[in-house]
Order: structure tokens, then C-alpha cells, then sequence
């Protein structure tokens, strides 16, 4: 048995706005389609920017890639707001679990001294990477053309401050939240020779004006072989040296990085298949900041991993880069 | 954050999660980190001043913000489960929604890259941070918005197709060029412009009639997101208040140029709301409160209360001011009236007031609508009745600055149209007041790159010299299906037939209505 409630039921006139249904047809639309295709300004605007009187507002020419169109780049976690924010809800629920039941244990109170010291020299100034994530991905949001892509880089800024925040978060937990762990470890990001190449690619990449340019370097290059790095391989370092704790610290990132993959492979793919012109473009890119991006991982490898893992993950990467149609400096695995 | 072993505050904590992530680079010049930081005039002496508006934290920001949009998508479900369109006070109504759809909904998106760029440009981290949740935030307007008008769109007319016409249709390049005009400032102007003059002293003017509209009609599905909405728009007024304060303590020199500033967008705001006047006088069937009295508690008094307080670092109230307090008893049936003429260019509908609103309307301006107004108004509801509906067919004179139809009149003066010209470098321009005259002058390399809807018609620009195929062609709206009267149009019969009332064959414009 089952049962039925009568309702009015109405007949639409039409199923979803227009330029949804010019896109995918005249029928029933998602929520993502509507909150993410063509609702950006492409045309007749008024001023030229003040900041870049060359280009107009909302111009595609603030990037050398050229798409045919640039909604060509979709989300496959089909993220808009609602969809994000609640995903992100999510995580930071099982990465407060942690981080409460860390605090309560006083799990990082309790690590001897020298390795307390290991944490704020080695983990904690990736905050200030993180820092330099979020600069970069919010000016790529502003600068970007559709929504498709432009919300993805925001959704991208808010989570390396909300990363930087807890990897801070890390620092206040072993000083007590008195700020004087956070204040050491920043003297590392700013003095300490094992920082500096590190230091010096972040700065550059923030001169950096091409958008598309600035999110191959962000985006693909630095994190695709720093996250591996950091929050798999010297995670288990650390663990051995007997902080494995932490690894539950940094679960969120592990996880986050999983997950960013997919948009991240999936928009390179599409922009570098776009045209031969957009791959050797990009492959141009990757051939100039790749290498740097190595040489700023190696002396936190040296200290930690050993530079062969270093070696190995980069070889891993060339393997993820020949799958989006370009090539890296790594020796295949 | 000198105090050490001791626990930090709050506010010292929120800075270590957020400006003290940043550095003093010494690889790059902070010049070349934060080029537009500068070219305004604007000097900040020490960033460290800067009080952060609001402490959220990404972890707690994405917990709350979750919550909030769990609770308005289930209310958006529900609407279009029950087809809550059909329980609104009347069909007139939606003309309002195609209005903010088209108006307003693409500024929120435009918000977003605004915000988003400044959450960049500045050299400050903890403006940046600040500045860039409210990029996301916009970005969650923009798409609730979306959401949220869904349903209508498949029910009524004139809303399938908002961000293209807000690109092209020749009223919405009022809102567009205003916020054109914002982002195509610099970083600190932008934040004068949307943060203070817009989202602080205006958003009572802009964003509160439409949700009240909405809760005074039975919209639920807007309603909704008005109030999911509030908090966001809470931390945003906080920020237009911090911008500005920090703005004026940091230099004296900066007060002149922020006057200058706030001179500007007031003016424009003021001119942009006329929108929003007309909509709350003619296009809500249940009525809210007047536009004068909501320019009297939100600008006269509220405002007021704002510039008194603002006096102590040498900023005095908006020039033109006086023009605008005296225009409140006039703009929307002025806008209004234009809009009912032009409306075979619109994508939405007008109507004459009902005598029930007639009256309403002249209790509401017992200064004016009887006098200026409603012989008019009676005129055309006669020549309606008799067949002959006015259209009027002359594209009219644009203001260079905001836009508008040279339609206003002088202040003191409601019989005289208020226009101003001016040469430069030769060109003859035209304005619709001393404040967009003003404008002009301050920034002429900038206001003569305006896009004027009419003279791009004149060009040949919009894919058509007349207006119907402008209209269908380059506006994508239907003739007679999207706008012209509303009464007799197909939202108007289908709204009978929810109703249950026999559509009328022919002859609109006798008095019974479905409300």
C-alpha cells in the first residue's frame, strides 16, 4: 500500500531559465547549472579599470590561455556555495573532533621538547604558504572569466586560510595560545636557510599577473608535489620520530588535497586539450616554474624525507602531468 | 600582540589565524606584491591599525553558513513542492522579482569579482581577509538568488533571462554602470563605494524594500533567503563602516578625497534607488510603507545620525543632499510614469494604480501626487479604457552619468525638468542633474566611455534600428508576452486561472481584479 496526497499540480510554462536552456536543453535544470552558467557580465561595459586601463572589466585577454569558451571548465564535485559550504561543514566537524581531543590529551604539550621544536620549524610556517595560496587564488577569482571557474578559485581561498588557520591552530596548541610558538615559527619562515627558496617562489608567484599562469604554479605545480610531500611523506617522518599524533592534525589537508584533484585535473585537462597554442603555453610555464618549485622542497626533503622521496614524488607527478597532456622534469615512474 | 605567556584575547587570537600570516617580503618588492595600492592618493601610514570588523574563522564560518543554507533550500524545496507561487497576493507582484532578477541579482554576482579583486590589492591582511568572505558571500547571493527565483521562472514571464539583458536592456545599464563604474575604480574607492555608501548607508533603501516586498506579498521563497541573507549583510555593514573609519584616521589627506568620494556614490546610489522607489510605490500589491517615509527613517534620520557622527574627522553630509530629501516625494512617480510608457522595452509589466492605490498614493504624498501626478495617471487609465493603452515611441535623452532618462524635475521647481549640458573636448554631454554634472567633471576620461543604450541604438549597434527588433533580437524579450500592460497579458490570464476567475476575452482594464 502506499499512500498518495493530491496535490495542484501546475504546468510550468518552461523548465529553467534561458541561458540554462540554451546550454543543456529545455528541461528540469540542477542546482549547480544555475548557479554556475552564464550568470557573469561578458559585454558592453561602461569604464575601463583604473588598475588596468589596457583591458576591460570581465576581459578574457587578463590570461595568454584563449578558450572558445570558458564554461568548458566545470566542476566535477559540482560545488556552488551550498554545496561547498556544506562539504566544508563536514570536515571541519571531524577536524574539530581532533583537534578538541588533542587539546584535552594535551597530546602536543606532552611531545618532548626537541620534537615540539621539529613541529613549529617544519609544519607550522606552511601557514604562511598557505597565506600566499589564499592571495593567489583570490585574485584568480577576480580575475578569472565564468563562474564556473572563478568560483572554484574562491572556494580555493577561503580553504588555504581556513588550512593556514589550522596549522596556527597547531603553533597555539603547543604554546598554550599565548602566540610565542606562532612568533618562533614565523622566525624560521623568515631566517632559516631551509625556508628561504621556499619563501622566495612564494613571493614570486605574487608578482605573477596572469591569472591562468598564476593557478598552473598554485595550484598544479606547488601543490601537486607539496601537499604529497609534506602531509604524506614527512607526516610519516614525523611519525616517526614520534609525533604521529599530529597526524590527525593534518587529516583535513590529506583529505582536502584528495578531493582537490579532481577539479584541478579535470580544468587542466580541458584548458590544455583546448588547443595546441594552450598546451605549449602551459607546458611553457611548467618548464619554468617546475623546477623551482623542486629546488624550494628539497632542503625540507634533505631535513626530513631524504631528497629520494623528493625524486619519487616528483616522478609521480610527471606521471599526472603526461596525463593532462603536458610534461614535467621528474623521471616517469 | 605584545602581551606574551599569557593567553591571548579574542581579537589577538583572530589576528594570529589571520593578518599575522602574513610577512614583510624581502624577495619582491611590497610595491610590486600590491601595485594598486597607491595610485588613488590614499595614504595608510600603519595597516596594523586595522580593526578587524568581524572574527570568524574559516572552520566556524563554513559551519554557520552550512546551517543557514540547509534551512533556506529546504524552505525553496518546499515552495516549489507546493507551488507556493500561487499563494502570493497578486500576480503584479513578480513584476517586482523580474525587477531585482535582472536589476540587482547581477550586481551580487559583480560583488563577488569586486570583492575578490580587493581582497588582493590591499597590503593589509586583515582588510584582505575581510574583503574576500564577503566575496564568497556575494557569490552566495548571487546563486541563492538564483535558486530562489527558479520556481517564478517557470510560472511567469520575463525572468528567463536576467544576465543577459542586465548586459544589453537600456534600463539596466543604471545598476550596471553603477557597478561598472565601482569596480573599474580603485581598490579604496570600491570599498567607499559598495562597502560604505551601498551596503552601509543604502542597503536599508535597496536590499530591505525588496524583502519586506516579498514578506508583504507571500513570496516565502524570498522572504527566505532575506532572512538567511541578514547575517551576511550584518558583517558587510560592519566592514562599510570599518573601511571608511580607518580610511579617515590613517591621513588627513585622505579626508578630501574620501568627501569626494562619498559626494559621488551617494549621488549615484540616490539616483539608482529611484528603481527601487517605484517599485515599492507602484509594483507591490500590498504595500510596505511609502518611499518617502523609508528615505525619511533610513536616509533623513538614520543617515543623518551616520554623518554627525562622521563630522569629527572633517566629513560632512553628501552635496546635494538637500536634492535628494526633496526628490523623495517625486522620483517614483516620475520613474514610474516613464517606465509605463516605455514598457514595450522592458521585461516586465505595467499597470495605472487601482483607486484603492490611488488613494494610497495620495495619502502618501499629500504634497504632491495630487497636484503633479495623478491628472496624468487619470488621463492614461481613460485612454486605456478606451482602447488607446500609451506607448510612447521617441527614445529618450540619457543622462551621461547615471543613466536615467532626463525625467527628474528641478528641485523647488516640479513643473521643470531638470537637465544640464556641458562641452568637453568638443562633444556636447547631457545630464539629469547638478550631481551627475558633477560627477562628469570630477572624471570626464572616465564617464565618456558610458555605454548609452540609446545612442547604441542610433549606432546600429543592438542588432536592430527599431525598437521591436532591439527589443526581441538583442533584449531577448517577447513583445506582449514579457512586457507592455499587465493587464490582459498571459501572467495576468494565468494568474486568473490559478485564481479560478474566467480570463477576460478581450478589453482589459475594467476595475475587477484577481486581487
Amino acid at each position: 500500500m502506499s499512500i498518495e496526497i493530491k496535490t495542484n499540480s501546475v504546468e510550468p510554462i518552461r523548465h529553467t531559465y534561458g541561458h540554462i536552456a540554451r546550454r543543456f536543453g529545455e528541461k528540469p535544470a540542477s542546482r549547480y547549472q544555475e548557479a554556475s552558467f552564464d550568470i557573469e557580465a561578458t559585454t558592453n561595459f561602461h569604464y575601463r579599470p583604473l588598475w588596468d586601463p589596457e583591458r576591460t572589466l570581465n576581459d578574457p585577454r587578463r590570461t595568454a590561455i584563449r578558450m572558445q569558451d570558458w564554461y568548458a571548465v566545470t566542476d566535477p564535485r559540482q560545488f556552488y556555495y551550498g554545496a561547498y559550504v556544506g562539504n566544508r561543514a563536514k570536515m571541519q566537524e571531524s577536524a574539530e573532533t581532533s583537534y578538541s581531543f588533542c587539546e584535552k590529551r594535551n597530546l602536543l604539550t606532552r611531545l618532548p621538547e626537541e620534537t615540539r621544536e621539529q613541529l613549529l620549524r617544519l609544519l607550522v610556517p606552511l601557514r604562511h604558504v598557505e597565506l600566499g595560496a589564499n592571495m593567489n587564488n583570490s585574485k584568480i577569482a577576480g580575475d578569472a572569466i565564468a563562474t564556473t571557474v572563478a568560483q572554484m578559485h574562491i572556494y580555493q581561498a577561503t580553504d588555504r586560510l581556513g588550512m593556514g588557520q589550522y596549522l596556527s591552530r597547531i603553533a597555539l596548541m603547543i604554546d598554550g595560545s599565548t602566540g610565542t610558538a606562532l612568533d618562533h615559527s614565523k622566525s624560521y619562515w623568515m631566517d632559516d636557510e631551509l625556508w628561504q627558496p621556499m619563501r622566495r617562489l612564494v613571493e614570486d608567484t605574487l608578482v605573477v599577473d596572469d591569472w591562468f599562469e598564476l593557478t598552473v604554479v598554485q595550484n598544479l605545480l606547488i601543490d601537486g608535489q607539496l601537499y604529497p610531500l609534506i602531509y604524506e611523506k614527512m607526516d610519516e617522518w614525523l611519525g616517526e620520530q614520534g609525533a604521529e599524533d599530529v597526524s590527525m592534525l593534518t587529516e583535513f589537508m590529506r583529505d582536502w588535497f584528495k578531493e582537490s584533484l579532481r577539479w584541478t585535473n579535470a580544468m587542466f585537462k580541458t584548458v590544455v586539450a583546448e588547443s595546441d597554442a594552450n598546451r605549449e603555453q602551459i607546458q611553457a610555464w611548467i618548464d619554468h616554474w617546475e623546477p623551482r618549485v623542486y629546488e624550494a622542497l628539497l632542503p625540507i626533503a634533505n631535513e626530513t624525507t631524504g631528497s629520494e622521496v623528493l625524486d619519487e614524488i616528483r616522478a609521480q607527478f610527471a606521471t599526472r602531468l603526461d596525463k593532462l597532456g603536458v610534461q614535467g622534469k621528474g623521471v616517469q615512474a | 600582540m605584545a602581551v606574551k605567556n599569557k593567553k591571548l584575547n579574542l581579537k589577538d587570537k583572530y589576528q594570529y589565524l589571520t593578518r599575522d600570516m602574513a610577512w614583510e617580503p624581502t624577495y619582491q618588492k611590497k610595491k610590486d606584491i600590491f601595485p594598486d595600492e597607491d595610485f588613488e592618493g590614499i595614504k595608510i601610514t600603519d595597516w596594523s591599525q586595522w580593526e578587524d570588523p568581524f572574527r570568524l574563522t574559516m572552520d566556524a564560518y563554513w559551519k554557520y553558513q552550512a546551517e543557514k543554507e540547509k534551512k533556506l533550500y529546504a524552505i525553496f524545496d518546499a515552495f516549489a513542492q507546493n507551488n507556493g507561487h500561487q499563494n502570493i497576493s497578486d500576480a503584479r507582484y513578480v513584476n517586482a522579482l523580474k525587477l531585482f532578477l535582472t536589476g540587482v541579482s547581477p550586481l551580487e554576482y559583480a560583488a563577488f569579482q569586486g570583492y575578490a579583486r580587493v581582497g588582493r590589492q590591499f597590503s593589509g591582511a586583515g582588510a584582505r581577509v575581510a574583503c574576500q568572505m564577503q566575496a564568497i558571500d556575494e557569490l552566495r547571493h548571487s546563486q541563492t538568488q538564483q535558486h530562489a527565483m527558479s520556481h517564478y521562472n517557470k510560472h511567469f514571464n520575463g525572468l528567463h533571462d536576467a544576465s543577459h539583458m542586465h548586459d544589453r536592456v537600456w534600463f539596466l545599464s543604471v545598476p550596471k554602470s553603477f557597478f561598472d563604474d565601482a569596480r573599474s575604480a580603485g581598490p579604496f574607492e570600491f570599498l567607499t563605494a559598495i562597502s560604505f555608501s551601498f551596503e552601509y548607508v543604502l542597503t536599508n533603501l535597496l536590499f530591505v524594500p525588496f524583502m519586506s516586498g516579498a514578506a508583504y506579498n507571500g513570496d516565502m521563497a524570498t522572504v527566505t533567503f532575506g532572512f538567511s541573507a541578514q547575517s551576511d549583510e550584518a558583517r558587510h555593514m560592519t566592514l562599510g563602516l570599518e573601511v571608511i573609519k580607518f580610511i579617515l584616521e590613517q591621513h588627513e589627506d585622505n579626508v578630501p578625497i574620501v568627501q569626494r568620494w562619498i559626494d559621488k556614490w551617494f549621488w549615484r546610489g540616490f539616483r539608482l534607488l529611484s528603481l527601487v522607489g517605484m517599485m515599492m510605490d507602484y509594483m507591490l500589491p500590498n504595500k510596505v510603507m511609502s518611499w518617502a517615509e523609508a528615505w525619511e527613517v533610513y536616509y533623513e534620520q538614520n543617515g543623518g545620525a551616520l554623518f554627525k557622527d562622521l563630522e569629527r574627522y572633517g566629513i560632512r553630509p553628501p552635496k546635494y543632499q538637500d536634492v535628494a530629501n526633496d526628490a523623495k516625494n517625486h522620483v517614483s512617480h516620475q520613474a514610474w510614469s516613464t517606465f509605463y510608457q516605455y514598457s514595450q522595452a522592458t521585461n516586465f509589466h505595467t499597470w495605472m494604480p487601482e483607486e484603492d492605490e490611488m488613494k494610497w498614493l495620495s495619502e502618501k504624498y499629500p504634497e504632491t501626487f495630487d497636484k503633479y501626478y495623478r491628472d496624468r495617471f487619470e488621463h492614461w487609465d481613460k485612454e486605456q479604457k478606451a482602447g488607446r493603452r500609451f506607448y510612447n515611441n521617441t527614445l529618450p535623452q540619457l543622462c551621461q552619468v547615471c543613466q536615467i532618462p532626463t525625467i527628474f524635475t528641478e528641485k523647488d521647481d516640479p513643473s521643470m525638468l531638470s537637465h544640464r549640458q556641458i562641452q568637453h573636448e568638443g562633444e556636447r554631454y547631457h545630464f539629469c542633474s547638478d550631481g551627475c554634472c558633477d560627477i562628469f567633471k570630477n572624471e570626464p576620461e572616465k564617464y565618456i566611455q558610458a555605454w548609452l543604450p540609446v545612442h547604441q541604438i542610433y549606432q546600429g549597434n543592438c542588432e536592430g534600428a527599431d525598437v521591436e527588433t532591439v527589443v526581441s533580437k538583442y533584449y531577448h524579450i517577447k513583445l506582449g508576452e514579457d512586457n507592455l500592460e499587465y493587464l490582459g497579458s498571459p501572467d495576468h490570464q494565468r494568474w486568473l486561472e490559478i485564481k479560478g476567475l474566467k480570463p477576460r476575452a478581450s478589453k482589459p482594464g475594467s476595475e475587477q481584479d484577481a486581487a
